[in-house]
Formats: C-alpha cells, sequence, structure tokens
C-alpha cells in the first residue's frame, strides 16, 4: 500500500508538476472558499436564532471556532509537511512549511482577537489567563517563531531545515491545546462539536458552522497553493523551466498589448 | 563510554576555565531577583504570595542567557564539523554538553536556593517544593536552551531569536513549576504537579537529545 501511495505522490515531488498542480486547484479552491464562507457566515450571522443564554453575542462562533480549530490544523499539516521534508528530504514540502505558517499565525490571530471580542459580553473581560487562551497564545509565539527562524539565516535553504524541525518540535503543544480544557476546567468552555457524542448544539446552529468550518479548511488550502506557487517560482527561478515560463508569460503580455 | 568521558572532561575545564560562562547567569538571576521587591515593593506578604513565579521566570532568564553562547566557539572553530564529519560521537557531544550546561547554571541555582528562600520570606516547606521543582525543571530548561543553540548555532541574528523561539516552549514549565509551589504555599497537595513536571523531564531526555543532534548536522549543512 504504500509503496502505491509513494509511486502516486513521487511525480508531485517534482516542484514544476506541483506548480502547475496548485496553479490547476487554486481557481477551484478559492471559488468553493469563498462561497462556503459568504454562504455558512451570512447563514450563520443573519438567519440562523439567537442563543437562549448568550443572545446574538455567540454569532462570533462561526469566525471563532473554524479559525480556532484550523489554526491548529493549519499547525499539524506544517509539522508533516516539515516531516516529510527532513525525512525523505523532499525540498517541496519544506517550502510548504514555510507557504503554510503566515497563514496559520493569522489563523490564530483571528482565533485569538474573535475569542477576545467574545471574552468581553460573556465573561465580562478581553483576556483571562485561562489554560486554552495561553496555549493559543503560544501556538502563535510558536509560529513567528517559525517564521522568524527560517529568516535568520543567509542560506535560505538551510533555514528553512532548521525551522522545520521547530515546527515538529513545537508538536508538543497540540495536544495542549486541545484537552487544555478537559485537563484545567477553567473559564473556557468545552468542545461543541468536535467531541464524538451527540454534539450540544442544535442543528440550525450547527449547519452553518460546519459550512464554515469547511469554508476555512478550503481557504486554507487555497492559500497554501497560492503562496506554495511563489515560493517554488522564489526558489527554482534560476531553473531552465522557470526562466521558459517567466519568457512565455512575457510574450503573451506582449501580444496582448498589440 | 571513554568518548563521552572524555568529552565532559573538556566540557568542565573550559567552564573552569571561562568562569564567566557559569558565573554571570547567577549574578544575573540574583540580580533580577533583587529588581522585584525593590520594583514591586518589599512587604513579605506580596513577596511570599509572588515568590514561585519570580523565582522560574529568573531561572527561565538566566539558563537561557548562559545558553546564548553555548555553541558558538566550537562552530567557529570547527569542532563540530569535525564531529559531523567523523559521523560518530556527535550524539556523545550532544549529551555531555547538556549535561555540563546543566551542571553549570542549574545546579549552582539549586545551591544558592536557601538564599532565596531568605530574601523572599520563603518558610521551610515551600522552600523543599521549590528545590524539588528546581531539581525536575532545571534539567528540562538546560534540555530546551541547549536545543535553542543548536538551531541557532549558524543564523546571522542568534541571540534574541533563541529567546522567541525557546521561551514558548518554556510556558508549560513555568505553569506546573509554579503551580507546584502556590498549591504547597496553601497546604493543599501538590504531587500531581511535580508528576508532571517528572513526565516533562523524561519526555524532554528521550527525545530533545535526539533533535539537538539533527539540528546540529543542519547548522553544519
Amino acid at each position: 500500500m504504500w509503496g502505491s501511495m509513494f509511486r502516486w505522490l513521487d511525480p508531485y515531488a517534482k516542484p514544476e508538476t506541483l506548480y502547475h498542480l496548485c496553479g490547476r486547484l487554486l481557481p477551484y479552491l478559492m471559488g468553493l472558499a469563498l462561497f462556503t464562507l459568504l454562504l455558512g457566515n451570512i447563514w450563520g450571522l443573519a438567519f440562523s436564532p439567537a442563543d437562549y443564554q448568550q443572545g446574538d453575542s455567540y454569532r462570533i462562533i462561526y469566525i471563532h471556532v473554524p479559525s480556532a480549530i484550523w489554526s491548529m490544523g493549519a499547525y499539524s499539516s506544517m509539522a508533516i509537511a516539515a516531516f516529510i521534508g527532513l525525512v525523505w528530504q523532499i525540498r517541496v514540502a519544506q517550502w510548504a512549511v514555510l507557504a503554510i505558517a503566515p497563514i496559520g499565525a493569522v489563523y490564530t490571530a483571528i482565533a485569538l482577537i474573535t475569542g477576545a471580542a467574545w471574552g468581553k459580553p460573556m465573561w465580562g473581560t478581553w483576556w483571562v489567563w485561562d489554560a486554552r487562551l495561553t496555549s493559543e497564545l503560544v501556538l502563535l509565539f510558536l509560529y513567528l517563531g517559525v517564521i522568524a527562524l527560517a529568516g535568520a539565516f543567509s542560506e535560505a535553504a538551510r533555514g528553512i531545515k532548521v525551522a522545520s524541525l521547530l515546527a515538529i518540535v513545537g508538536v508538543v503543544n497540540l495536544p495542549i491545546i486541545h484537552f487544555s480544557v478537559e485537563w484545567w476546567n477553567t473559564l473556557h468552555q468545552g468542545a461543541t462539536i468536535t467531541k464524538f457524542a451527540k454534539p450540544s448544539i442544535d442543528p440550525s446552529m450547527l449547519w452553518p458552522l460546519l459550512i464554515s468550518l469547511l469554508g476555512f479548511a478550503l481557504l486554507l488550502a487555497a492559500l497554501t497553493c497560492l503562496r506554495l506557487r511563489s515560493q517554488i517560482l522564489m526558489f527554482e527561478q534560476h531553473r531552465p523551466w522557470v526562466r521558459q515560463l517567466v519568457d512565455s508569460m512575457a510574450a503573451s503580455h506582449q501580444k496582448e498589448q498589440n | 563510554m571513554v568518548m563521552w568521558s572524555s568529552l565532559i572532561k573538556r566540557e568542565l575545564q573550559l567552564l573552569g576555565r571561562q568562569k564567566a560562562d557559569w558565573l554571570n547567569p547567577l549574578v544575573f538571576f540574583l540580580l533580577v531577583l533583587s529588581l522585584f521587591p525593590l520594583g514591586i515593593g518589599p512587604e513579605p506578604g506580596m513577596l511570599k504570595q509572588i515568590a514561585p513565579g519570580l523565582v522560574w521566570i529568573a531561572a527561565l532568564l538566566s539558563v537561557l542567557l548562559s545558553a546564548e553562547r553555548l555553541f558558538k566557539d566550537d562552530y567557529r572553530y570547527g569542532v563540530i564539523e569535525q564531529l559531523v564529519a567523523g559521523r560518530q560521537g556527535l550524539f556523545s557531544y550532544v549529551t555531555a554538553k547538556i549535561c555540563c550546561h546543566w551542571l553549570s547554571t542549574g545546579v549552582p541555582l539549586i545551591l544558592v536556593s536557601p538564599l532565596i528562600a531568605v530574601l523572599l520570606g520563603l518558610d521551610w516547606q515551600s522552600w523543599q517544593v521549590l528545590v524539588v521543582t528546581l531539581i525536575l525543571g532545571t534539567p528540562v530548561l538546560s534540555l530546551l536552551s541547549v536545543l535553542g543553540a543548536a538551531l541557532t548555532m549558524a543564523a546571522d541574528k542568534g541571540g534574541i531569536l533563541q529567546a522567541l523561539i525557546i521561551l514558548p516552549l518554556y510556558i508549560p514549565l513555568l505553569i506546573f513549576a509554579s503551580g507546584a509551589m502556590e498549591a504547597a504555599a496553601t497546604a493543599l497537595p501538590y504531587t500531581g504537579q511535580l508528576a508532571v513536571l517528572l513526565a516533562f523531564l523524561l519526555f524532554a531526555l528521550a527525545l530533545v537529545p535526539l533533535a539537538v543532534r539533527q539540528a546540529l548536522r543542519m547548522n553544519v549543512g
């Protein structure tokens, strides 16, 4: 099974193939992401019923929960890419680490900011030193550390490798974030939908949330494709295929102008 | 094993000759601790309450400070390059480095802890818990800061970057160590926090040396 999977994946380790694959996927992913995000958020923010306890302010869940879940999802995918990049020495996987890191950092920032905005009316404070809030903040610092470390070396390829190692080390924080609300019984509420039992949320509120979740995932994928494409071009700029690509683009651009 | 003991001997010899490497962090630790009463106010009740956090933050900073130059000289003189090229002994080098780093920064902190207890007005019981958390926690601090030093060894902007990437990893340690001391201060059971600290230590002991070795190899390229 592993053999056939690797044979199937192998061509995509070639930067040129991956560049074109990302280019083909990008419009579909971006289109779907925008559609699901608009659908989920408009449904959630305007049409789903208000909460019996929290009133209308619970509606921030449609941004807060998806961004928080995918801030961890992005970190896991980044760490998996880092692992593949280091173990099998696949360069495109290492570039993917750098492609994902800033997106994950922004997702984490969104989760923290919307969480603060939600905390103000519900808990009466913007910030508490609750276990989950703190560990999410640590996640943001880890993302920033990976980005900073990758940029600290004069030789870019070495910086990415070292940053990949840091990304793998930082994985220890993920279970801490996930289980923080169970281990420490603090202010942040428990999971609403990510448990195996029946979700503790009404279907009329659950559906827009699930759609927003899908939307944030698709946006993550689309932005990763976009950033990975530019990473590939940056690192392969001296290769003939990139030169050819640039020449053909310049030629078609000129034709348009004439 | 022969290699390991000779590497340990070498490290200790270097530390003996460059006393600033381990004396400065210790002085820094005591200085930071004495800044807090000046900044916050010298009331004994308040000091006793915030002591757990103070001691641990000062310990974090001083260990971090001492790790900054850990690999710089060996890197500059080509020692690490030779060890990587030699395909042998790099792991012994890493473990020797970690041991000596703990001996030169963690152990002095434990030894001056009675002094800290006097300065911050801790009672006998709190001091005991402080020592146990330091014994369990400082090896983890050493392991992680050696990792940070190894990751940033060949980086152009080392120093502050190392703090940026390693401090987030210190946070769980800080939470549980000061949690144990706070629980002890209010006469609650604290063995749970100590068990978690021990778990951190064993986990880090098993995996961090491997990561350090990998980081050194990458930095040499």
